[in-house]
């Protein structure tokens, strides 16, 4: 097991660095750069600017430099655009509110996805089952960038309950509609995979023998028919808790949280290069590393599996 | 014990605030209306200031913070006249070159330490050093201030920019050559005096509530990047008295018909109209839908530079495609918010200025309409030989519309096809920036109240200058003009050679439209650089 630890994280560093090499080169394809604006800045301004970032350097001796500032000292260089922040900075503003309403709308999503999912099974061609489909296809469909204004016209606008945005340090008030907004369709989405995950272990033999010893049925559906229910569900659930996580730009840029996601996106329009590098390294060390949890909960749901 | 004293602080702090809540609650000592109980002025940006150092700032919504955190040598009124702010006077030598202000004697940073004229020496030299590498830095050498493009260039030390104070409260100031409207530059943000003592204890963190010392009517008190900025009111400024509003809430809402919405709950006592959306909600909400000039200019850069069609380059046909555009359409059925049609590249609305009669602003559309015929046909272009034109324009709902309708006249009344191209802002500044491109749309906001804020675009050598416009006789006007007593006579003559050689197709003056709620006053509508300062509102009860 730590042998097979070891080795994943043995791939996964040189993983990362062929993203910060790629991402890094791509971004400089990108026509204009971070001081391109409306007015063009004189070429003496330009230049003491681009000497104090050291972009006067050629590229590879900015990556050295770069790569060399993240291992040494952990600093993920300037931004930029705002001037008064460097890129730890902002991620350490806008990381922990994305964090906080993706994990909830991440739990939520789960908890109600499964059980949803679950009951439609037991109940197949019910009209628990229909009402269980009806409601997670309805839910795919809505993207959020439809959900959000339509919880903002029902909560803000008709009854008035909560605030229309923002993050206030993190009253909860501010958090539901974005938690609801981003959990819906991936709620829908877990409850379908497991419904469907759930009917086919339902016909399996393993679950007619255990019916035919005489077992009683909740004990059968906790006992052997959940773990192989949700080993599909697991390789979703790692990516999907990294994007949850990770933020919704949508649900950054419509309810104004200050998220992650918001940033990431608007520094591609800036061409804030080490805001935009800053997140990319996180996003894809989140990823690896949620990729790499999953595999290892399969070894604990799924006895065949030994690493 | 530690109950009791715990609670006579309580008390006491209870006290004072009910105190300050009674003298907000007050009257207006001058309109008499009965002022809210609550002073606080929440309005929304759409993206985060992108530093609230003076001498590194460079948006409008960073410059809005800054008015407030900090005073310069000069604020405007609601009319958009100077006013004192930490100078109460000034002088100017025979020859206009050199400037003394006299600085007030009350005026102290939040921490208590007086304000005085090394600030601002310290500030000015900061601006142009090398070290800060401000993004700003050219507006000190337009400020025309001796050795400053040496200094920005890195040639001089920042010791030898001229600027000096001749004690704590008396500031000389040494320009290049004379600058008539220098004074009026100086209520711009990156002139602000900035706190030695606290940028060298913080370093980069001294703009961090907390660490930020400032000398404004306001103090910085929270701040979550791209969420929201808090300042409030701040006890030492020495105007103290005359504030109103005790907080200022700035929130980040990126979505202009999110933020609307919050509006509409109450969350908001500012925001933008959706666009296009003007007509409907003025007649909806009468009172808190306020429209008026800015210092603005839409128009269509032509390239006239080496890379351009053959067909730019005559005369005849910029003139026929300026001719064509039917801007009482574009601002009535377009952009709908009181925009004003704009046959001269400098807004009507801009001080000192009044924008010449141009021959083709006195016809009548259809005069035009003919004449751009009569134009096009000379310059041999019609049925056999069309006319094909490409358009470029950043991408944006607004920008798009407007695009199709000016090729619409085009096609219809000329017969011109036109190649419509949109972009992603930076490919799109990279391309007109390198003449990439054939007519291309382009903005541009006064930094000063002054006409050659606009018309320094058209000279020859002005790095803003997209359209690579040459005209010698342009040049010597723009030159003559900074000098001159009375430019105006200048500003009249290349307006006229502008509607003649037209190397761009001013379209529109823009105008300002926001919701705003009724209660809140004082707005200063006449100011047509919208240069507002908190300190100046009040909100009344409902």
């Amino acid at each position: 097991m730590l042998s097979y630890i070891l080795r994943r994280l043995a791939v996964a560093l040189p993983t990362l660095l062929l993203l910060v090499v790629v991402s890094f080169l791509m971004m400089q394809l990108a026509p204009g750069g971070p001081f391109t604006s409306e007015r063009p800045l004189p070429p003496e301004v330009l230049a003491n600017i681009e000497a104090q970032y050291g972009l006067d350097k050629p590229l590879f001796e900015q990556m050295l430099r770069y790569i060399g500032g993240i291992l040494v000292d952990f600093d993920f260089g300037p931004s930029y655009r705002y001037k008064d922040r460097s890129v730890n900075d902002i991620i350490a503003a806008g990381f922990p509110v994305t964090l906080t309403y993706g994990s909830i709308a991440f739990v939520l999503a789960v908890v109600i996805g499964v059980s949803l999912g679950i009951a439609a099974a037991l109940n197949h061609n019910s009209w628990l089952d229909y009402f269980a489909v009806g409601i997670s296809i309805g839910a795919q469909v809505l993207p959020n960038f439809v959900m959000g204004p339509l919880l903002v016209l029902v909560f803000v606008l008709a009854l008035e309950w909560l605030p229309g945005g923002g993050w206030n340090g993190g009253k909860w008030q501010h958090i539901v509609l974005p938690v609801i907004a981003l959990s819906t369709s991936y709620m829908a989405s877990i409850a379908r995979l497991t419904r469907s995950s759930m009917l086919e272990v339902l016909h399996m033999d393993f679950i007619r023998t255990a019916r035919a010893k005489g077992l009683p049925s909740h004990y059968i559906i906790w006992r052997h028919a959940l773990k192989p229910t949700l080993m599909p569900l697991f390789s979703y659930l790692g990516p999907t808790f990294v994007a949850m996580v990770t933020g919704s730009v949508v649900i950054d840029f419509y309810f104004a949280t200050g998220g992650i996601g918001y940033f990431f996106v608007n520094s591609a329009f800036n061409r804030d290069y080490a805001v935009m590098m800053g997140i990319t390294i996180l996003f894809g060390s989140l990823t690896i590393t949620f990729n790499l949890i999953v595999d290892l909960l399969y070894a604990w749901i799924d006895p065949k599996i030994r690493y | 014990m530690g109950y009791l004293k715990r609670s006579i602080l309580v008390s006491v702090c209870t006290f004072s605030l009910s105190c300050s809540l009674s003298f907000a609650a007050g009257t207006h000592p001058e309109t008499g209306e009965k002022l809210a109980e609550d002073q606080t002025f929440t309005y929304r940006i759409l993206d985060e200031h992108a530093s609230l150092d003076p001498q590194l700032a460079e948006d409008v919504t960073g410059a809005e913070v800054l008015r407030d955190l900090f005073e310069g040598l000069y604020n405007q009124d609601k009319m958009g006249n100077l006013v004192p702010g930490v100078a109460l006077s000034h002088d100017v030598s025979a020859d206009k070159t050199t400037y003394t202000f006299y600085l007030r004697k009350d005026a102290v940073w939040s921490d208590g330490k007086p304000v005085t004229a090394h600030d601002f020496v310290f500030a000015w030299r900061r601006l142009a050093s090398k070290e800060l590498a401000s993004p700003y830095a050219w507006f000190i050498e337009l400020m025309n201030i001796e050795n400053a493009g040496a200094i920005v260039k890195g040639e001089k030390d920042p010791k030898e920019l001229g600027v000096k104070a001749i004690d704590d409260h008396t500031l000389q100031v040494k320009l290049q050559t004379a600058l008539p409207y220098f004074p009026l530059m100086t209520i711009h943000a990156s002139t602000f005096p900035s706190p030695q003592w606290a940028i060298e204890a913080h370093g980069k963190e001294w703009t961090k509530p907390g660490n930020m010392v400032s000398n404004g009517a306001y103090v910085l008190a929270e701040h979550v990047p791209q969420e929201r900025s808090v300042r409030v009111r701040n006890e030492k400024y020495w105007n103290n008295d005359a504030t109103f509003i005790e907080k200022v809430v700035t929130l980040v809402i990126n979505d202009e018909n999110a933020a609307f919405t919050r509006f509409l709950a109450g969350e908001l006592d500012r925001t933008k109209v959706p666009t296009g959306k003007f007509p409907e909600l003025k007649e909806k909400y009468p009172e808190e839908t306020v429209v008026f000039p800015r210092l603005c200019s839409y128009y269509y850069n032509i390239n006239l530079s080496d890379s351009a069609p053959e067909s730019l380059r005559d005369k005849r046909v910029r003139q026929a495609l300026a001719y064509a555009v039917d801007r009482k359409i574009i601002t009535q059925n377009v952009t709908k918010a009181g925009q004003f049609p704009a046959f001269t590249f400098t807004p009507e609305v801009t001080a000192g200025f009044s924008a010449p009669e141009v021959p083709f602003g006195k016809m009548s559309q259809q005069e035009r309409d003919e004449k751009a015929r009569e134009l096009l046909v000379a310059a041999g272009y019609g049925k056999d030989n069309p006319l094909n034109l490409s358009l470029l324009y950043n991408s944006s709902e607004s920008h798009k519309k407007i695009a199709i309708a000016i090729s619409q006249m085009w096609k219809q009344k000329l017969g011109v096809q036109t190649t419509l191209a949109n972009m992603e802002w930076k490919t799109f500044l990279e391309r007109r920036g390198k003449q990439d491109y054939e007519i291309a749309r382009a903005g541009w906001c006064g930094d000063y109240n002054e006409a050659s804020t606009f018309l320094d675009l058209m000279h020859s050598q002005s790095g803003y200058n997209d359209s690579k416009y040459n005209n010698p006789d342009v040049d010597r006007l723009l030159k003559e003009a900074k000098t001159a007593d009375n430019p105006q006579e200048n500003y009249t003559r290349i307006e006229q050679i502008i509607a003649e050689d037209m190397p761009i197709i001013p379209i529109y003056h823009y105008t300002e439209d926001y919701m705003m709620r009724a209660t809140l006053k004082n707005w200063p509508t006449k100011n047509a650089e919208q240069n507002w300062y908190s300190k100046d509102l009040y909100k009344v009860a409902e």
